[in-house]
């Protein structure tokens, strides 16, 4: 006995392709399009920053970069009759700043990082962590304010020593007793503000170091000094260099802090120590107010010269961070 | 025979007498720290903990060395400057805290919630005038900004992770680079495309416009370190079950995602809720209530603070400054915790 199957209709195979439904161009299209945002948003900055600041560019030539004076002379019209615009001086004042929080900073940051990845454990190092990534949220106003009302007394006390006792070295000397709103201070400010991105950093590339390595090292009966030594800082070298780049970024990017801090007057000042300085940010928030319009496009083009010396620290870190493994923040 | 079994031990782990010796040597360092301040020109805090520093290094340097010889002396050295370094790293962040708390609490009153300072300036008694206007602007700058840049940053998330083109490292170099793009130079940008050009008018959908520029990157970065977190089965699966790849993101992972999502949007509010140059900029910054972010200059915390900070020096402005700031950083802080507890929860 045979049971009568039904007559099967068999489905015609389905054609096999590569090529991908409509649904999905369009999503890969909308996708793409979303990706390239901020390749667009880079472009427009710098296109647009060009075009209201090239012509100053073009008028103060080589004076725009080398120059220290910020001044317009206008005659009865109203016209500006001789212009004068060069951010030497904040330039200098911009690099002076950024390189104390890199020298400050960027040590004190390696250490935390190790201290959290191979010396705290447990509870400890998550709520140390946590606190860590929550101080990189504070916004840069407020390191600004607690700087100059808390910090300032106690770095200027710590100028005064470093200028009596390393005074005949000629970047700690003084040529009067100033103290108060020095780039001395200002760095510290914003080693501070580094702090919290340089140990992030580093402490995702320390996290990457191969265990078998650390392990053998410690079979062969390394101290962790000199595990580190022989295992951790030549993997991490390269993503360390590039935390710092990047916190040399940040720190020459930064306006408001400061703009608190520092006492920005229109020199050049190699003295660490001394009540001047500037940065090209604060030059351009203090100027702001009261430019009028060819100013103002003079201030456009400082925009772009930071934008574009930001966007060249920031592309070196991120070759040596990739080179050497990180995900950089 | 009862054979005395040998009870596990952990011999890496510090010993009671070890512990007991290291808590002596802090002691030393402490009481070294404090004769020397007694006794030399150092005075205050710092001097105390700088001398603590130099003793503790020499105290720990020169037991180790005597007991167990220079790898260990050099090992327990390394020791005490990482944590130096933590204890310096922290010491800032209780300051800063600790130093708003103290002086905004001051400038808190019940009405600093609903009133505006359209009829009070800076000067007058705390007790007028509040910080309504402040809020209401930061918040509708803030939501305009995650409006804009919430999509954006998702699709560079997802071109990072799901499409994985050939542009993939060029994007996330820019995405980078983007991210330390100075906050003033996103300020000028707004100013010189649609500022000058267009509007002639500081507005506050300007300032969310410029902040858009700020929020994009961290956005786009967390996000797609979330996403990089959906196992990949889940996407076979998606795909597996006959769903094409636009209908397996759409159903599964941003779904499963959603969390990490939520904690994108967070930590991208908490990066440029306190953002100020650009508003400075761009938003113009009024002393009344502004419910239109199209028309008109618009207040904001940051730039409340920075006028009541900025422009005199009575008790009293200063003690709005300090107010507003306490208000700004208990956002950031229940913004952070809302993104731990979030993120801490399981993916999916």
């Amino acid at each position: 006995m045979s049971i009568d199957a039904p007559a099967k209709v068999i489905p015609q195979a389905r054609k096999i392709t590569t090529k991908p439904r409509r649904s999905d161009q369009i999503f890969r299209i909308v996708v793409t399009i979303g990706g390239m945002a901020s390749l667009v948003i880079l472009g427009l900055i710098a296109l647009f920053l060009s075009l209201k600041g090239a012509h100053v560019l073009v008028d103060e030539k080589m004076g725009f970069i080398t120059g220290s004076a910020w001044e317009a002379i206008t005659d009865e019209t109203g016209d500006i009759s001789q212009s004068n615009f060069g951010i030497g001086a904040m330039l200098v004042g911009t690099m002076l700043c950024a390189l104390i929080a890199v020298l400050v900073g960027v040590p004190i940051s390696v250490l935390t990082a190790l201290y959290l990845t191979f010396y705290a454990n447990g509870k400890l190092k998550k709520f140390l962590i946590s606190v860590i990534d929550l101080m990189a949220a504070f916004p840069s106003l407020l390191f600004g304010f607690w700087g100059f009302i808390v910090l300032m007394s106690s770095a200027e006390y710590w100028a005064k020593l470093i200028n009596k006792y390393l005074g005949f070295i000629p970047i700690f000397d003084v040529p009067a007793p100033v103290f108060e709103r020095a780039p001395f201070i200002a760095g510290l400010v914003l080693a501070i503000m580094i702090i919290p991105i340089v140990t992030a950093i580093s402490r995702e590339i320390f996290d990457q170091t191969p265990l078998d390595r650390i392990q053998a090292a410690y079979a062969l009966g390394a101290t962790k000094l000199a595990m580190i030594k022989a295992v951790v800082i030549p993997f991490g070298r390269g993503g360390i260099i590039g935390g710092a780049m990047l916190g040399l970024g940040r720190a020459m990017g930064e306006t408001v802090a400061v703009y608190t801090v520092l006492n920005i007057v229109y020199q050049i000042n190699w003295q660490v120590l001394f009540g001047a300085g500037g940065n090209v940010a604060s030059l351009i928030l203090l100027k702001f107010g009261e430019a009028g319009p060819y100013e103002v496009d003079a201030l456009m083009a400082a925009g772009l010269i930071l934008f574009l010396l930001t966007l060249l620290v920031n592309a070196a870190a991120d070759v040596l961070i990739n080179r050497f493994g990180g995900k950089g923040r | 025979m009862n054979k005395a079994i040998p009870m596990p031990q952990k011999p890496w782990q510090p010993s009671g007498a070890d512990k007991v010796k290291n808590l002596l040597i802090v002691l030393a360092a402490f009481v070294l720290a404090g004769a020397s301040v007694e006794l030399t020109g150092l005075n205050g805090k710092l001097g105390f903990f700088f001398s603590l520093f130099i003793s503790l290094l020499v105290l720990n340097f020169s037991f180790h060395y005597f007991k167990r010889g220079t790898a260990a002396a050099k090992d327990a050295l390394l020791q005490v400057l990482a944590v130096m370094a933590i204890v310096i790293t922290l010491i800032p962040i209780v300051s800063i805290v600790a130093t708003v708390f103290s002086k905004g609490y001051k400038g808190l009153h019940w009405g600093i919630l609903t009133k505006d300072m359209a009829l009070a300036s800076v000067n007058d008694p705390i007790a007028s005038g509040g910080l309504l206007h402040a809020l209401v602007g930061t918040i509708l700058m803030v939501g305009g900004a995650l409006i804009i840049s919430f999509p954006i940053g998702v699709l560079t998330a997802l071109y990072l992770t799901e499409i994985r083109g050939s542009l993939t490292r060029p994007i996330k170099f820019l995405v980078q680079a983007m991210s330390g793009v100075p906050s003033i130079v996103a300020g000028l940008f707004i100013l010189s495309s649609l500022v000058y050009p267009v509007t002639k008018e500081l507005s506050g959908l300007m300032g969310s416009l410029a902040l858009t520029i700020l929020m994009i990157p961290t956005i786009a970065r967390t996000a797609e370190e979330m996403l990089r977190l959906i196992p990949n089965e889940l996407r076979e699966a998606g795909v597996a079950l006959g769903g094409t790849q636009w209908r397996t993101v759409a159903g599964v992972v941003l779904p499963a995602a959603k969390s990490g999502l939520v904690t994108a949007i967070i930590l991208g509010v908490a990066r440029i809720i306190g953002e100020t140059a650009p508003i400075l900029l761009v938003s113009g910054g009024g002393d009344s209530l502004n419910l239109n972010p199209t028309e008109g200059a618009m207040g904001s915390l940051p730039f409340y603070i920075w006028k009541a900070f900025l422009t005199s020096g009575t008790p009293e402005a200063l003690a709005r400054a300090w107010a507003g700031m306490l208000v700004l950083l208990s956002f950031i802080f229940i913004l952070f915790g809302m993104a731990r507890y979030i993120s801490g929860r399981k993916v999916g």
